[in-house]
C-alpha cells in the first residue's frame, strides 16, 4: 500500500481539513468570530498594558499588534494542538495503515485557513488607520504562507510524534510557545531590542517570519534578505521534525 | 495474495504504564531501570492465503488474533519474519475509528473511505451504492452522533465492502447489526469469496466462522495451534473449551 497516488493523498488531506473545519464550526454558531476574537482580545489587552500604561513609542500600535498576533495565533494553535494529533486518532492509527503525517498536515492547514480568513480583519484595521492593502501582497502572502506552513509543520510533526512516548511534552509545549511569544518581536519592534540581544532574538526562526508578515501588511514590503534565513530555518526544522517522525512512526501502533 | 513466513511480533510492556518524564526521573534516581516485560504476541506464524480464500481466526482473548490482523494490514511491523500482502485492504474498523460523530453520514462516508485509501472520484462513483446497501438514505444528512451503534456498524460495513477491496479484514464487527443486516452482510461476504476477495475474519461465533470461512486458524499464546478446514479445527477447539471448563 506504499505506492498510492498523489491524487489520493491530496483528496485525503482535503477531506481531513474539511472535517476539522466543519467540526469546529458545527459546534458553535459563532465559529469564525471566535477564531478572531482571541487575537483581538489579546491585542486589546496588550494595547492597554503597553500603549496606555507603559506608553510604548510605536505608531499605529493596534495595527502593529494584530499584524503580528494573527500569524502568531496560527503558529501557537497548531503547535499547542500538536500533542493531541496522533493521540486523538489512536483508534485509527491502530487499525488502518495510512501515511500518518497527513493528520499533521491537515491540522496545520486548518489553522492556516483560519489565519487566511482573518486577513480581512487586518484589511479593516488598515483602512481605519488610513492605509491600503498593497499589490505586493499577492506575491508576499503566498510566499510567507508556504514558509510558515513548513516551519509549523516541522514543529508539529516532531512534537506530535514525541508526545506518544513522553506525554509530558504537552505541558512543555505550552510553556515553550508562551516563552517564544515574548522572545519574538510581536508586542515590541525589533529595533527596540538592546543591541547585544538583537542577534539572539533574531536567531529565533519565528522572529524573521513575524517581522516579514508585519512589514508586508503594514508597509507593503517583502524584504528578500529577511526571508532567506527563514527559508533555511524552515527547511532545517521540517527536516528535523520529519526525521523524528520517521524514526518513531513504526512504533506508533504499539505505544498508543 | 497474503503470505506470512515465520512472522513474530514482540510487544514491550512497560510495567509503569504512564509514560511521564517524572516517573522516568524518579525511577532513574531510585536506580530502577524501567521494567520491561517482553510479550511475544505472535511467534513464528507462517501461512498462505490465495485470492478468494477466507480465513477465520479463533482463539482465546489475548491469543494474538487482532495482532495478526494488524500485521496483515501493515499497522505494525513484525520483529521477525516476512509479510507479503498484495492488494487494496479494507479493514472494517471498530465503530468509533474513522468516523466523526459531529459529521453527517454523507460526510463520514467520504472521510472513512478516504482514510481507507480511495480518492474522491472513486468514492463519488460508489457513494450511491454505499447508501443503498446501508439502508440509511433517510438519515444520511444526520450527524453520526444521532445514529445507533447498529446504524454506524451498517455504514462501516457498507463502506468497507462497496469500495471494492482485494482484502477485507473483519474484527468482530458483525456482532453489532441486527439479524436482518447480519444476514445481508454474510451474503455479501460469501459473494466476495466468489469474486476473489480474500477475507480475514475474527469472531467468537463458531457458527458464523463455519458458514463464512474456507480455512480456520486457531491461535494460542501467539502460536498456531491448528490450521485447517473449518469443521475439524472448530470441533477440536470445541473439545478444548469443554476440557477447559471441566478442569
Amino acid at each position: 500500500m506504499k505506492n498510492r497516488s498523489l491524487e489520493y493523498y491530496k483528496d485525503l488531506i482535503v477531506v481531513l481539513t474539511q472535517k476539522e473545519l466543519k467540526v469546529k464550526y458545527k459546534r458553535s454558531f459563532l465559529g469564525y468570530l471566535w477564531s478572531i476574537a482571541n487575537p483581538l482580545a489579546l491585542a486589546l489587552v496588550f494595547f492597554i498594558a503597553f500603549k496606555v500604561v507603559m506608553r510604548i513609542p510605536i505608531e499605529n500600535y493596534t495595527l502593529f499588534l494584530i499584524t503580528g498576533l494573527f500569524p502568531w495565533q496560527w503558529f501557537s494553535n497548531s503547535v499547542n494542538g500538536s500533542p493531541a494529533v496522533f493521540v486523538g486518532n489512536a483508534s485509527l492509527i491502530k487499525k488502518v495503515n495510512f501515511r500518518r503525517e497527513v493528520l499533521v498536515i491537515a491540522t496545520v492547514l486548518n489553522d492556516m485557513l483560519h489565519f487566511i480568513l482573518s486577513i480581512p480583519v487586518i484589511v479593516v484595521f488598515l483602512f481605519i488607520y488610513g492605509m491600503k492593502p498593497s499589490l505586493i501582497w499577492l506575491a508576499g502572502i503566498p510566499v510567507l504562507l508556504i514558509l510558515q506552513f513548513i516551519v509549523v509543520f516541522g514543529f508539529s510533526i516532531a512534537i506530535s510524534s514525541i508526545n506518544l512516548f513522553f506525554r509530558d511534552i504537552e505541558r512543555i509545549v505550552f510553556i515553550f510557545t508562551t516563552l517564544m511569544f515574548y522572545l519574538t518581536p510581536i508586542i515590541y519592534s525589533e529595533d527596540m531590542i538592546p543591541h547585544e540581544f538583537r542577534n539572539l532574538i533574531l536567531l529565533n526562526p519565528l522572529s524573521t517570519l513575524m517581522i516579514s508578515w508585519r512589514n508586508l501588511f503594514m508597509n507593503g514590503t517583502l524584504n528578500f534578505p529577511d526571508i532567506i534565513p527563514c527559508f533555511i530555518y524552515s527547511a532545517i526544522l521540517a527536516a528535523i521534525g520529519y526525521f523524528i517522525f520517521r524514526k518513531l512512526n513504526w512504533k506508533f501502533a504499539e505505544v498508543l | 495474495m497474503i503470505s506470512l513466513q515465520g512472522v513474530s511480533v514482540k510487544y514491550r510492556l512497560i510495567k509503569e504504564k504512564k509514560r511521564s518524564f517524572q516517573a522516568h526521573l524518579i525511577n532513574y534516581f531510585k536506580g530502577k531501570r524501567i521494567q520491561i516485560q517482553v510479550l511475544w504476541a505472535l511467534r513464528d506464524i507462517s501461512l498462505n492465503l490465495n485470492k478468494g480464500e477466507s480465513l477465520g481466526i479463533i482463539g482465546h482473548n489475548g491469543a494474538g488474533k487482532s495482532t495478526l490482523l494488524k500485521v496483515v494490514s501493515g499497522v505494525i511491523k513484525p520483529a521477525g519474519g516476512i509479510v507479503k500482502v498484495n492488494g487494496k485492504i479494507a479493514p472494517l474498523i471498530e465503530l468509533s475509528a474513522g468516523f466523526d460523530p459531529e459529521l453527517t453520514g454523507r460526510e463520514n462516508i467520504y472521510l472513512n473511505a478516504s482514510i481507507l485509501g480511495f480518492s474522491r472520484k472513486e468514492i463519488d462513483k460508489k457513494y450511491d451504492s454505499v447508501v443503498e446497501f446501508s439502508e440509511l438514505r433517510d438519515f444520511i444528512d444526520t450527524p453520526l452522533k444521532n445514529y445507533s451503534s447498529g446504524m454506524i456498524a451498517r455504514l462501516g460495513f457498507s463502506i468497507a465492502t462497496e469500495v471494492d477491496p482485494d482484502i477485507l479484514i473483519i474484527d468482530e464487527v458483525l456482532a453489532v447489526g441486527d439479524a436482518w443486516f447480519k444476514e445481508k452482510s454474510k451474503e455479501r461476504i460469501l459473494e466476495f469469496r466468489k469474486k476473489g476477495v480474500t477475507t480475514l475474519f475474527v469472531s467468537h461465533n463458531m457458527e458464523e466462522i463455519k458458514s463464512l470461512c474456507s480455512k480456520v486458524l486457531w491461535l494460542e499464546h501467539g502460536k498456531i495451534k491448528m490450521l485447517g478446514d473449518p469443521e475439524s479445527v472448530i470441533s477440536e477447539y470445541g473439545k478444548e473449551v469443554i476440557r477447559f471448563s471441566e478442569a
